[in-house]
C-alpha cells in the first residue's frame, strides 16, 4: 500500500496520550460503543430479516465489548467511575474512537464495507491484545477475537457478495469503500501500526474477489482518537446520552 | 444491588455460611434465555467463597453480547438473598468462556430441548430426526449464542448453539 498523508487535527489543546492504559481502554471501548450505537440504528430497517438479526447481534456483541472495557478502564483509573458514568456523563470532545465508526450508516452496502474494514482490523487487535499483560484485557480480547472473526466471516462474504454481484451493487459498494477509505489509516495510529500489514492483506484479497479497487488518493482523515470528529458524532451522542443527562443517576 | 433491600425477599439476617450450601443454590439457577442449562451447565461458576460474612460469586461471562449476564448475576444475588445470605458477584473475564466449558449433561440437555449443541458446524444433526448435514440459514440466530439452521430432511429450523 503505498505511503498517506495524514490530516492534522486542530491544535492548541492537549492531547490525550493513548500510551496511559486508561486512556487506551477508553478509546477502544468507545469504538465500541459508537459502533453499537450505529448499528442499532439498522434495527427494523434492514433489507432482509436475518440481516435485521445479524445487525442487532453485532451491535450487542460491540456493545458489550464496550461495557467490559468502560467497567474495566473505570477500575484501572481508580476514581469510582463505572461503566455508566464513562459512557454517558463524557462529551464529543472527550469520545476517542475513531473516525470510521461514527460514520452515517448510508446504504447497507455502505454499512457493509465499513464493518468490513472495522472487522478486519478488530481480528488484528484483539489478536495482539490477547496476549497482553493486562490480564483483565487479555480476557475481553481473547473473547471479542472469536466474536470479531464471527463477524468478518459476514461482512466479507457480503463485500463480496454485492462487489461482485450487479452492476448497481458493484458501483455501491464501490462508492462506499471510495467514501470510507480515507478513515482507514487512523486505525493504525500509534500502537496498533503493528498490525497494519495483517489488516493489508485481508482487505487487499477480500476487495480483489470483489472486483473492487482500493482508492489511490492518498489523502486520510485523523483526529478521532484526540477527541476531534467529525460533525456526526455529537447528534449519535446526544441521542445515547439524553436519558442519562436528564435524569442523571437513572437505572432501569 | 442491595442485596438486604430486594423487593419480595425482605430484610436478610445473614446467618453463618454453608459455603456447599450457597454452591448448590447457585449451580441450581438456570439461564433466563435457555432455561434448560443452569450455571453449573454452562460452566460459568469459576468461585465461591466467604468474605467478611457475605458469599462472593465469581463467574465468568459467556458472549459479550449476551444480555443474559445482568440478569443471571440478579438472580444469583436473590437466590442467595432466598437462603440468607448477603451475596455480591464479580465478573473474571481472564481466561475467556468457551462451549468447551459447557458439561456433557449440558449438550444432552440443549439437544433434548431442540437446540444443536456446539459441535464442529460440520458435526451437527437435526435434533429432531438425527439427520446430518443441515442447512445454515442464518449465522445469527434468535440469541447471541446462536445461528439459524434448518434440517435438509425433515425441514425442522432449529437453533445451533455456535461453537466458540
Ligand atoms: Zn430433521
Amino acid at each position: 500500500m503505498s505511503e498517506y498523508i495524514l490530516s492534522d487535527a486542530p491544535q492548541g489543546t492537549p492531547s490525550p496520550d493513548l500510551g496511559d492504559h486508561f486512556i487506551f481502554l477508553l478509546a477502544h471501548a468507545d469504538d465500541n460503543m459508537v459502533l453499537a450505537q450505529r448499528l442499532g440504528e439498522w434495527i427494523s430497517k434492514a433489507p432482509e430479516l436475518e440481516e435485521d438479526i445479524a445487525m442487532g447481534n453485532f451491535a450487542l456483541d460491540h456493545l458489550g465489548v464496550a461495557r467490559a472495557l468502560y467497567t474495566h478502564a473505570g477500575e484501572v483509573e481508580g476514581k469510582g467511575r463505572g461503566e455508566d458514568k464513562l459512557a454517558m456523563y463524557r462529551s464529543e470532545r472527550e469520545f476517542m474512537n475513531v473516525l470510521l465508526v461514527e460514520r452515517p450508516n448510508g446504504d447497507f452496502a455502505h454499512t457493509m464495507v465499513r464493518q468490513f474494514l472495522f472487522d478486519a482490523y478488530q481480528v488484528e487487535l484483539w489478536s495482539y491484545l490477547s496476549g497482553s499483560d493486562d490480564e483483565t484485557l487479555a480476557g475481553i480480547a481473547g473473547r471479542a477475537l472469536k466474536e470479531a472473526t464471527y463477524h468478518l466471516r459476514h461482512s466479507s462474504a457480503w463485500v463480496i457478495r454485492l462487489g461482485d454481484g450487479t452492476d448497481e451493487s458493484n458501483r455501491r459498494t464501490q462508492k462506499a469503500l471510495d467514501r470510507l477509505w480515507k478513515y482507514t489509516a487512523e486505525l493504525f495510529e500509534g500502537e496498533s501500526e503493528r498490525y497494519r500489514s495483517a489488516w493489508e492483506s485481508t482487505v487487499a484479497n477480500v476487495f480483489d474477489e470483489a472486483h473492487m479497487a482500493i482508492p489511490e488518493d492518498p489523502y486520510q482523515r485523523s483526529g478521532g482518537r484526540r477527541g476531534f470528529h467529525s460533525e456526526h458524532l455529537g447528534f449519535l451522542i446526544a441521542e445515547m446520552q439524553w436519558m442519562q443527562r436528564s435524569y442523571p443517576g437513572l437505572e432501569w | 444491588m442491595d442485596a438486604t433491600q430486594l423487593p419480595g425477599v425482605g430484610m436478610v439476617n445473614p446467618v453463618a455460611i454453608d459455603v456447599d450450601r450457597a454452591r448448590a443454590v447457585v449451580s441450581a439457577i438456570v439461564d433466563p434465555e435457555i432455561p434448560v442449562l443452569t450455571i453449573a451447565d454452562l460452566g460459568i461458576l469459576r468461585s465461591l467463597e466467604e468474605e467478611d460474612g457475605r458469599v462472593v460469586v465469581t463467574i465468568t461471562p459467556t458472549y459479550s453480547g449476551c444480555p443474559a449476564m445482568g440478569q443471571i448475576t440478579e438472580d444469583v444475588v436473590t437466590a442467595l438473598a432466598r437462603a440468607d445470605y448477603q451475596a455480591e458477584v464479580r465478573m473474571r473475564h481472564d481466561p475467556p468462556w468457551t462451549t468447551d466449558w459447557i458439561t456433557e449433561d449440558g449438550m444432552r440437555k440443549l439437544d433434548a430441548f431442540g437446540i444443536a449443541p456446539p459441535t464442529a458446524q460440520h458435526d451437527v444433526v437435526c435434533p429432531k430426526c438425527r439427520e446430518s448435514e443441515p442447512r445454515m440459514v442464518s449465522f445469527f440466530g434468535s440469541t447471541a449464542c446462536k445461528a439459524l439452521m434448518v434440517c435438509s430432511s425433515c425441514g425442522e429450523p432449529f437453533g445451533y448453539f455456535k461453537r466458540f
